[in-house]
């Protein structure tokens, strides 16, 4: 199984670290790239899409800070696979369901990924943990710039990156944060923040991007344009927003324990306990206890458990992780059960996986 | 939660309209839903980009749109009522083709129809002498405008200047 190194670790943007990572989960700085005179992926043929997945593959093993990347062919791998790398935020529900050639190449430490042939031949992905959208845009830029030099991108001077989708035509990029904002949704002001982001041209959408539900208070903002602004300026204003949004969680939160501190320190320890000690437990619960667990780590009450180990939690109790931790598919009930023993290990001894480091 | 329109059937579409900044919520049941036209998205219809990208510019069933439908793009063969169902261009040279359906589409999804961002690296040289011109000859026409002839035929030579350059980059990187 080519999916063992990544299972038995937790990639680096999970590991806690980075500015306000009890707030900003982690950092995602996207490009979409094609390359020049072949159709986009949903018009080529065959022979053309393993042409692209030949050419990033070479360019990549020409690339020296992508020496050690994994490169896994999606038809190679089973479902349940690619549910996991799906769960990694590695790949998306788009790559993983098509049956065509399709790929990815990823750092052992997840930390840069590439995605070939989904709706472009190339969607390049810098991941880091917290708050980083400057160290998340320059590593990303930098590995763009080496693919250059071998790939012959699909470029106008007017348009920019030229991408199947209008939407993303120009700078191809998309930077989104993951934000944890419990006091927000509490206090019932997220209404508001969330129209005045919507206004200044950002987008706010679900745990797994694009068209993904909103669970534990979980909120990807991400910017909306490609066009008119280059990357360091669309990557700014992502970064003052995000910054005015942390300090509103901020100010809700004071608020909030001004009122109520007792009564929001029962239910966080009502959801650790919860968590520490249930037989069954489903995948939505551990999303929604784990947000109070996470947000009483925020408020910085001691003996809950670490930012890293609230992560591991979130990625590792998840259905396919689950399966391919004990080597075979498990029914939804099994699953739950499962499911309830491994956090209870968890927390009961700490972190359980190491962080892969390249 | 019943229907807000028949008040009979349980509701079961749900969602919000964001006209002008101004947010309303509705709730409606399926048969209303479709009686009035909404889109349910996810429950029957296959939910389609494209059209919604293609409404914000045209208005529906008129024969300039139907004409606009058979545009063809000469290297890949897609036409662009394809683009509407599927909201993605079939490739590179798509963009020329449809330039002009794209265009004010490009303005609404991103205020702006230039890109301004990065180069790749082995057309970056060439790419900022472009953008210099195209900055000389903004330059120009407002210096025609007000009749400012000597700016004008300094920046005129200037412009010739770079454009010499850029072809011998252009020969110079075919060669």
């Amino acid at each position: 199984m080519k999916l063992t190194g990544l299972s038995a670790s937790l990639g680096r943007w999970l590991d806690g670290s980075g500015p306000a990572s009890d707030v900003v989960l982690s950092t995602r700085v996207r490009l979409a790239r094609n390359l020049a005179g072949v159709p986009f992926t949903h018009r080529a043929r065959e022979e053309q899409l393993a042409m692209v997945y030949s050419s990033v593959l070479s360019a990549v093993r020409k690339t020296p800070a992508l020496t050690q990347s994994l490169a896994l062919e999606m038809r190679e791998l089973t479902p349940l696979d690619r549910q996991f790398l799906v769960e990694r935020h590695l790949i998306s529900h788009d790559l993983a369901d098509n049956g065509k050639l399709r790929g990815l190449l990823v750092l052992p430490d997840e930390s840069i990924s590439a995605m070939v042939n989904e709706e472009d031949h190339l969607r390049l992905q810098a991941l880091a943990s917290g708050f980083q959208l400057r160290t998340a845009w320059e590593s990303v830029n930098a590995i763009d710039d080496e693919l250059a030099q071998d790939l012959d991108y699909a470029f106008s001077d007017e348009l920019g990156y030229l991408t199947a989708c209008p939407t993303n035509v120009g700078t191809g990029m998309r930077a989104s944060v993951l934000i944890h904002l419990p006091s927000l949704v509490l206090t019932k002001q997220i209404g508001r923040v969330l129209q005045g982001i919507t206004q200044v041209g950002l987008a706010v959408r679900g745990f797994y991007g694009e068209g993904s539900q909103i669970m534990g208070n979980f909120f990807q903002i991400s910017n909306q344009t490609t066009l008119g602004q280059n990357e360091r300026e669309t990557i700014d204003s992502l970064e003052r927003v995000t910054k005015q949004i942390i300090d509103s969680e901020q100010r809700a939160r004071d608020e909030l324990l001004k009122d109520a501190r007792v009564q929001i320190e029962d239910k966080i320890w009502r959801a650790y306990g919860t968590l520490r000690h249930s037989r069954v437990i489903s995948s939505q619960e551990v999303v929604n206890l784990s947000s109070a667990v996470r947000f009483g780590v925020a408020l910085r009450i001691e003996g809950l458990a670490s930012v890293q180990t609230l992560n591991e939690l979130l990625v590792r109790s998840q259905p396919a992780h689950l399966q391919i931790t004990v080597g075979r598919e498990l029914e939804q009930r099994e699953r739950n059960i499962l499911r309830a023993e491994y956090i209870r290990r968890l927390l009961g001894e700490g972190g359980s996986v190491p962080v892969v480091s390249n | 939660m019943q229907c807000q329109i028949c008040g009979k059937r349980p509701a079961v579409v749900h969602f919000t309209e964001i006209v002008n900044n101004k947010k309303s919520e509705y709730h409606v049941c399926e048969k209303c839903a479709e009686e009035k036209g909404y889109h349910v998205p996810l429950v029957k219809t296959k939910f389609s980009v494209g059209d919604l990208l293609a409404g914000m510019v045209e208005q529906p069933g008129s024969a300039e749109e139907a004409r606009v439908g058979r545009v063809q793009c000469p290297k890949c063969g897609l036409v662009y009522s394809n683009f509407k169902e599927s909201g993605r261009l079939g490739c590179s040279e798509c963009y020329p083709t449809f330039r002009s359906q794209l265009r004010p589409l490009l303005r609404r999804v991103h205020g702006s129809t230039k890109h301004v961002g990065k180069t790749p690296v082995r057309d970056a040289a060439r790419v900022a002498l472009r953008r210099e011109v195209q900055g000389l000859h903004e330059q120009l026409q407002k210096a025609v405008e007000l009749e400012d002839f000597e700016a004008a035929a300094g920046l005129r030579d200037q412009i010739r200047k770079l454009e010499a350059n850029d072809v011998r980059a252009v020969e110079g990187g075919a060669t």
